[in-house]
């Protein structure tokens, strides 16, 4: 299966990269990482949850992304790597 | 009523979250021709999610699905349609294609249990559907028909100029047939985001023609479009002295009257009472009479 990559990196916008893993393993590079990286992995552990998806490398680069615009980069570069 | 309906590209989350800041009456998130075939999935999503979380409030909020004649349409329908939007944008719509819109709207509206009816905005930017434009004006649903000219004049093969000559008669007509029904008559964009004489003009002209707003493209086009679609503080003196005097002379039971040496009649009072509901509604009118 190949990688699923969704987003950008301008700003207010987030790549997510998403491999098939046998568990979850997400990796956060954000310009906000100091005062949002707790609430960028909530968003990205819930988001996993709700599509019970238990096995995922994620990769995510944020360039300021809000919660909701972060949510749908992740579900779309599941989408790709499913597709 | 809404003077500007502002394009925001669709996949552009920094023009999303901030569509609400640039003074537009209406937004237009648009998944069609703002967005690259690769990354429509992306769009969706990315809209669905911040209709759902961050609606900006007052303004109508209208999405421009892809066309139905692709299968993104029913898609893009099943991912945005809901509380938070007001109405869908058609591309290329004939009478066929609203009908089948709105049918799908009906369907949605009860499988989401929504209390609201989804309002359509169809672009005329066929021959075809320029020839129906009076049968469209009447459908239900409708906010209003917007001009699409320059998909217009590639089906019409003639050229678009500035000067805009070429879009009298579609301008004229769909402006004739919207009026007739009671909707907005919605300008075509001016492409040229660098000439704001030329936007001017350009909105003058078509407002003569009968058109009442102007879609854009580029938010540095919306105070131009509204100095030019608001009512003038002139006109709204004029329209508050003729209020008063009709007032008066219906306490006298004088149907007909005269102002500043000039008879007043129905149509004069409907007139003014029209440019005074733009204004309040626009905010335009002066503190103390609003």
């Amino acid at each position: 299966m190949k990688p699923g990559i969704a987003g950008t990196l301008e700003s207010n916008d987030a790549i997510f990269t998403v491999r098939p893993a046998s568990t979850r393993h997400v990796v956060i590079h954000s310009v906000v990482d100091a005062f949002y990286h707790d609430q960028i992995a909530q968003v990205i552990e819930t988001t996993l949850d709700e599509l019970a998806i238990t096995g995922l490398d994620v990769l995510c680069e944020d360039k300021g992304a809000l919660d909701y615009t972060l949510r749908a980069r992740l579900i779309a570069a599941i989408q790709r790597m499913e597709a | 009523m809404a003077r500007s309906y502002l394009f925001i590209p669709g996949n552009h989350p920094a023009m999303i979250q901030n569509a609400d800041v640039f003074g537009a009456d209406a937004l237009i998130f648009d998944l069609e021709d703002a967005v690259a075939a690769h990354e429509k999935d992306a769009a969706r999503l990315l809209l669905a999610g911040f209709l759902a979380k961050a609606r900006p409030q007052g303004v109508r909020v209208y999405v421009r699905i892809n066309g139905l004649d692709t299968p993104l349409a029913c898609k893009d329908l099943e991912a945005v349609v809901g509380d938070a939007v007001d109405g869908i944008v058609l591309p290329k719509a004939g009478m066929s294609e609203l009908m089948e819109l709105s049918t799908i709207l009906h369907n949605l509206e009860a499988q989401k249990g929504l209390a609201k009816k989804i309002a359509i905005l169809p672009i005329v930017e066929t021959a075809k559907s320029l020839v129906e434009v009076e049968e469209i004006a009447k459908l239900s649903r409708l906010d209003g028909i917007l001009l699409g000219a320059e998909d217009l004049s590639a089906d019409m093969e003639f050229e678009r100029t500035k000067a805009g000559t070429e879009i009298e008669y579609p301008r004229a007509r769909i402006a004739f047939a919207c009026k007739a029904a009671r909707i907005e008559a919605i300008d075509t964009p001016f492409t040229d985001t660098n000439d704001p004489d030329g936007l001017r003009e350009d909105c003058l002209h078509s407002q003569s023609l009968g058109m009442n707003a102007k879609a854009a493209i580029h938010p540095n086009q919306i105070e131009t479009i509204h100095a030019v679609f608001s009512p003038s503080p002139k006109r709204i003196e004029w329209a508050l002295r003729i209020r008063a005097a009709a007032r008066k002379a219906g306490e006298q039971n004088l149907g007909v009257f005269s102002l500043d040496g000039k008879m007043v009649d129905k149509p004069i009072i409907d007139r003014a009472e029209k440019i005074l509901r733009a204004a309040e509604r626009f905010g335009l009118l002066p503190e103390e009479r609003a």
